[in-house]
């Protein structure tokens, strides 16, 4: 039996895991950034932009 | 941008076009003549007379061009490029009508065997994929290339990008329809579902999908709006992920490069994943993300409201990225998949409820203030209610990803309900209301030429929608439990053949409701005619008109 935790087996099961931390750190921070509520101005003139176009 | 009185010359793009085009009418006249099977040698036929008119179309356009190209602004305003969007709901209106029919057949086959008169060309096997690809392809994607073509111009107040690429991409995409649909009728086929087009119609597809990302991301990049509006982001992610599943799905080797035939790269269960990360992201992101973009646009823009909020787009539009491509395993429950991979794909489909439905709100609740419209308003009715529809599938289809609900839908007419719940009530309703808007916007008219039939097509299509439904969910559930009785002795209670007659009144209700849906579509085509053949044309504010494309 091979051992189970080589280097190779850890760095590749490192990379293979670190997606989900990554992926929910991305997620809340566009959360964040959908919330902040210094962007809220830009976003109401953004949802009024179909209105307003030539 | 004008540039007055300069020499006229081919640009570039129209002589290096003329050229590849030359050389791929020679190359297929060889193909053809080395065929190994007929409709290989058919489909290279086609490619070389297609490729010939594009020669004669592209040096014919130059001729009767003024030397100067469209200019991108006049008088400071864009100078939006209607003439493929024009192309794209033209088609989309034929591909629609021509799908929406063999549907109709399709289902009266089912009701009533014997139409099938024993051709191989109008098997259910071969009309079926006709079908669903004549629907969703041909007709959904011609409404997705003309819209996002309108909108991205619109909401970027810049000229689409390129001058012979939005043509190739809305000529060439149709001429894959084409090849993908006769060679169906012919037999040619990978056999993997939604995905059957043969090698040499998927390389071309290719070839015209990277021209459509290309033309739609050099529109955003010279926007003149600073903010790339939400819309743009839905249809980026659904030409992007479209191109990667295209891809990821469709790896062959062909047998002969002068043969249809050809085997796909994967084998066995990794196949069968490969085959519905495709599947279920078709769905997720042409089906869902592209016409999400049309109901963000056309939505405001119709009720004349803003967005309800634009915070609930964006997580709408990131929750659905992060979400929806994990999704495609439940189409493979209770199979060789391994158990674990199953309750992921159920998983990440129970949590997709909820951006489906946080997009859903956003949509309806963007008519706050203005629901009155709806009264009087048979667009704005058709959009919104295709809304409701988007909401009741994306609660329906976490539901039968569950394992225990779909042991009992799956393989059932319960799936085939389902599908047509989104397919006609949301993608078709949400695709009428936009085309009834475009039509208008892109031809110069005033409005539509009737909305009184408008309003008899919504309701002629609704019932059809109500009958197709009702009578799948009866049926599939009535087949689901057959399927599944026991008798007091262990035995099986119903043969097959029982479940398959008990099924014949609802075939019949079903193929009803489609000839409805048909005839509602038909309404539509002769409105849009007479929209654009005797619609009073819309007087532009400024004296500028824009120069006919």
């Amino acid at each position: 039996m091979k051992a189970i935790l080589t280097l190779d087996n850890l760095a590749s099961g490192l990379v293979a895991t670190i997606w989900t931390p990554v992926f929910v750190a991305i997620f809340l921070a566009i959360i964040a950034y959908a919330f902040w509520p210094r962007n809220k101005a830009a976003f109401d003139e953004a949802a009024h932009l179909p209105l307003r176009e030539e | 941008m004008s540039q007055p009185s300069i020499s006229k010359s081919m640009t570039i793009g129209e002589s290096g076009l003329a050229v590849v085009f030359a050389a791929t009418a020679f190359l297929c006249v060889i193909a053809s003549a080395k065929a190994l099977d007929a409709p290989f040698a058919f489909h290279a036929a086609l490619g070389a007379a297609a490729s010939v008119a594009a020669v004669f179309c592209i040096i014919n356009r130059y001729f009767e061009r003024p030397a100067a190209l469209p200019p991108a602004e006049i008088n400071g305003r864009p100078n939006y490029n209607m003439g493929p969007i024009k192309f794209s709901s033209f088609m989309a209106m034929f591909w629609g009508i021509a799908g929406f029919l063999v549907g109709l057949i399709i289902a009266s086959q089912l009701a009533w065997p014997a139409l099938n008169f024993d051709l191989p060309w109008i098997q259910f096997g071969r009309l079926r994929p006709l079908h669903t690809s004549a629907v969703i392809f041909a007709f959904g994607g011609n409404v997705l290339i003309a819209t996002s073509f309108y909108v991205v111009q619109k909401s970027c107040r810049v000229r689409l990008a390129g001058d012979l690429a939005p043509w190739f991409v809305v000529i060439g995409y149709n001429f894959f329809i084409l090849v993908a649909g006769t060679g169906y009728l012919l037999g040619v086929t990978q056999s993997k579902e939604y995905a059957e087009p043969e090698w040499y119609a998927d390389l071309w597809l290719t070839i015209v999908w990277v021209v459509y990302l290309l033309v739609f991301l050099v529109t955003v990049i010279k926007r003149k709006e600073p903010h790339i509006f939400v819309a743009n982001w839905f249809y980026l992610a659904f030409i992007v992920t479209i191109a990667v599943l295209h891809l990821g799905n469709n790896p062959a080797l062909p047998v002969s490069v002068f043969g249809s035939k050809s085997y796909v790269a994967w084998g066995g269960i990794q196949d069968a994943m490969f085959q519905w990360w495709y599947g279920h992201n078709a769905v997720g992101f042409f089906l869902t993300a592209g016409f999400l973009a049309i109901m963000y646009y056309f939505i405001p823009k119709r009720a004349d409201r803003p967005i309800y909020s634009y915070r609930l787009s964006i997580i709408h539009f990131w929750a659905l990225i992060f979400l929806y491509i994990w999704a495609g395993p439940h189409h493979l429950h209770y199979t060789a998949l391994p158990d674990w991979t199953q309750t992921l794909g159920m998983t990440f489909s129970i949590m997709l409820w909820m951006p489906s439905w946080g997009g859903m709100i956003n949509g309806l609740m963007t008519l706050s203030g203005a629901w009155d419209k709806l009264r009087t308003d048979p667009v704005l009715r058709m959009l919104v209610v295709s809304v409701a529809f988007y909401g009741m599938s994306t609660f329906e289809g976490p539901m039968m990803s569950i394992k225990v609900v779909n042991s009992l839908s799956h393989y059932t007419d319960w799936t085939i309900g389902h599908v047509h719940s989104g397919a006609l009530g949301w993608v078709g309703f949400v695709s009428f209301g936009a085309l009834y808007c475009l039509v208008p916007w892109a031809w110069n008219r005033k409005g539509l030429y009737s909305l009184k039939l408008v309003n008899w097509h919504f309701w002629v299509a609704t019932l059809g929608i109500v009958l197709y439904i009702s009578a799948m969910w009866v049926s599939g559930i009535l087949q689901g439990l057959m399927w599944r009785a026991y008798t007091s002795l262990g035995f099986l209670e119903y043969s097959f053949i029982e479940t398959v007659e008990a099924m014949h009144p609802f075939y019949i209700i079903r193929a009803a409701g489609g000839g409805l849906f048909l005839i509602g579509s038909l309404i539509m085509a002769y409105n849009l005619w007479m929209t654009v053949r005797v619609g009073e044309a819309e007087v532009q504010m400024p004296v500028a008109l824009q120069p006919a494309e």
